[in-house]
């Protein structure tokens, strides 16, 4: 049957693109942190965590509406970002990469332990006032929250292009990203940009916690979309915006295909595989991704 | 004969490089080696010296984490990867092959080798990437172990992924009792101890030294980096796979489960608290790392219900460890980089020409 292979294939690739979009959303916090402070955030996935639990907590416990209670979120996160770059990367400017890197790891271990403290162990729902029936486009279905996770994802990424290229403020952070003391010797405090990364990475955090809460429910286990970054920037590139985006949909497809094509061989769980064994081969052939920027060493 | 020295005395290399600068640092090994091989067997009970095993396999993996992390300057997140593929070499031989060769003898050296082979080959791409280039792909191998080892029933032994794996027999007699384990595995610990820090003195050593602290001019003096680094992935994992295997005949089962990624951080937490690039530090981090949540544990369950409720209590534990945790790393890291290795040695040189440091 050769048209229903074709369909199915389709089917694939929708939601490949869909789930692709969603990961770039988180991606994009990530690549935010690095582009602005050289800093790899290994707690990306529990600060989706966090501002989920936020989000969902503050629906259920103060009967907030949607909007306010992914408000409070947002700001949560604003705050969250600040603060921890005030108290844990600031001091760590400057020391060797692997310092930061423990520094995150740590910090995803006590987001971890606060929420569930804060919020209890159960699965929270986020609802979002879209409607449950999914838009019926010949054989494909696509969840309205799929739709909205996409479209967040994609105005981001237009946003977040344009900053770099054309703002002030962008720009002042790129020159940051690029040599720390230079920039100060410009007159750029290195400081303000550093918390100002943080909390923008909260803020698209914030709403990754939001999309992704909504779809998959609120709990300890939605931190692991967290571990799906990775690919995802290490195919775009670490420092490229363009790159969060194309190296989502990449490992959004890669997945729903190995999960479609892949899964009846072999016995199921390919979904997590197959993004990071794509990604070892970009390593592997190309360290510094599609996008991204081929750093130069000297001694 | 019982002293300090007051300074650097030191005038010739053999001198520097003495394993026991002073006969005080002989006559301390020589107590610490009374008391904890012949002393706390006999005075614990079972359940202390269960502790006091788990923390010497700690002890054995951190060596060899602080071997690749802290002496080459290589950042790994897949050692709990190594220590499973050790794991399951050694519960595949004592399930499939027949008695001389299911001895231990046997299996942790094979272990320890094709865990080696497997760090080797996820070494490779170090010459490429380094930084967080290589924690990534070392986090990426890790998972795909997992899954290999998940997926493959020849690998895992069916649906449950565990083996059962009894305890070793040495000299014919089954060590049964965690106080017969405590001193088995107190020769693997002391023999870890030794060989790192004989390997950290030697050539091969001085080589991981240097790419460490600058790889590129490291290159220009002639250090073959990519065989260093592989050595030190090799070497790494080695220790990783003996500690697998020592896990697993700890537990009696191999089990994927032991080995996730929340271990390979935890080992990664035991370096960087202990200290990197420090035999001492990997020690003193092996021990805080492994007692946390016991202590933890014991804590909150003799003063916690002074504050909270059974129930709350049962739900705060697994999570307070986890803030403490993550909580100490940071705190660590931003305070004392160095680790507790450094905290001692800033005690040792107070006392050093204490009282008369002026």
């Amino acid at each position: 049957m050769p048209e229903f292979e074709w369909q199915f294939t389709l089917v694939l690739l929708t939601n490949g693109i869909m789930i692709g979009l969603m990961y770039a959303l988180i991606a994009l916090g990530f690549v935010l942190i690095y582009k602005a402070t050289d800093a790899i955030n290994f707690a990306q996935g529990e600060f989706v965590m966090f501002a989920g639990f936020i989000t969902a907590g503050a629906a259920d416990m103060a009967g907030l509406p949607f909007w306010a209670s992914a408000l409070l979120g947002i700001g949560g996160m604003v705050a969250l970002g600040f603060g921890l770059e005030r108290v844990v990367l600031r001091p760590l400017i400057g020391r060797p990469v692997i310092a930061v890197v423990m520094a995150t790891i740590g910090l995803a271990a006590v987001l971890r332990g606060t929420a569930t403290m804060a919020f209890g162990a159960g699965t929270r729902a986020i609802v979002m006032p879209v409607s449950d029936e999914p838009f019926q486009l010949g054989p494909i279905m696509l969840p309205p929250v799929q739709l909205v996770g996409a479209g967040v994802s994609l105005v981001f990424l237009a946003a977040f292009t344009w900053f770099f290229l054309k703002s002030r403020t962008g720009i002042a952070m790129r020159a940051v990203a690029d040599s720390q003391q230079v920039s100060m010797a410009m007159g750029i405090n290195v400081r303000r940009y550093f918390a100002l990364a943080w909390a923008m990475a909260g803020v698209v955090s914030a709403l990754g916690g939001v999309v992704w809460g909504t779809m998959l429910g609120v709990d300890n286990q939605l931190a692991l979309v967290g571990l799906k970054v990775f690919p995802v920037v290490i195919l775009g590139g670490l420092d490229s915006v363009i790159g969060a985006v194309v190296g989502g949909l990449i490992v959004g497809i890669v997945e729903n295909f190995a999960a479609g094509y892949l899964d009846p061989y072999v016995g199921g769980g390919t979904k997590d595989f197959a993004p990071y064994v794509l990604m070892i081969l970009v390593l592997m052939i190309r360290p510094e991704g599609i996008f991204g920027r081929r750093r130069i060493e000297r001694v | 004969m019982f002293h300090r020295e007051a300074g650097i005395f030191k005038t010739s290399y053999a001198a520097d490089m003495a394993l026991y600068p002073l006969p005080i640092a002989k006559w301390a090994v020589g107590a610490f080696a009374g008391l904890f091989i012949v002393i706390a067997p006999l005075a614990l009970g079972e359940y202390y010296i269960s502790i006091l095993n788990l923390v010497l396999i700690a002890v054995v993996g951190a060596l060899g984490l602080n071997i690749l992390v802290g002496y080459t300057g290589q950042i790994s997140i897949g050692h709990g990867a190594f220590m499973s593929v050790g794991a399951y070499t050694a519960a595949n031989i004592v399930t499939h092959l027949p008695w001389p060769l299911s001895t231990f003898w046997i299996t942790i050296p094979a272990g320890g080798i094709m865990a080696a082979l497997i760090g080797a080959i996820v070494g490779i791409p170090s010459l490429r990437i380094k930084g967080i280039y290589l924690a990534i792909a070392t986090l990426a191998a890790q998972l795909i172990i997992e899954w290999t080892i998940n997926h493959v029933p020849a690998i895992s032994g069916g649906v449950q992924a565990s083996i059962q794996v009894p305890r070793p027999v040495l000299f014919g007699i089954p060590l049964k009792t965690q106080t017969q384990l405590y001193l088995f595995l107190m020769g693997f610990a002391v023999l870890a101890i030794i060989g790192t820090s004989n390997l950290v003195r030697s050539r091969i050593g001085r080589a991981f030294i240097a790419i460490r602290d600058q790889d590129i001019a490291a290159e220009i003096i002639g250090i073959d980096i990519f065989r260093y680094k592989l050595y030190a992935f090799a070497i790494s994992s080695f220790y990783a796979g003996i500690t697998g295997v020592l896990y697993t005949y700890y537990l009696g089962i191999a089990n994927y489960e032991q080995f996730q990624l929340t271990v390979s951080i935890d080992y990664l937490a035991m370096v960087i608290i202990g200290g990197l690039g420090s035999i001492l530090g990997s020690i003193l981090g092996a021990i805080f790392v492994t007692l946390l949540p016991i202590l933890t544990r014991w804590f909150l369950e003799d003063f916690g219900w002074l504050f909270f409720s059974q129930a709350d209590l049962a739900n705060m534990i697994p999570n307070l460890r986890l803030i403490l945790f993550g909580g100490l790393i940071i705190f660590f890291l931003v305070v004392e980089p160095e680790g507790l290795n450094r905290l001692w040695r800033n005690v040792r040189n107070y006392f050093r020409v204490w009282p008369f440091s002026y």
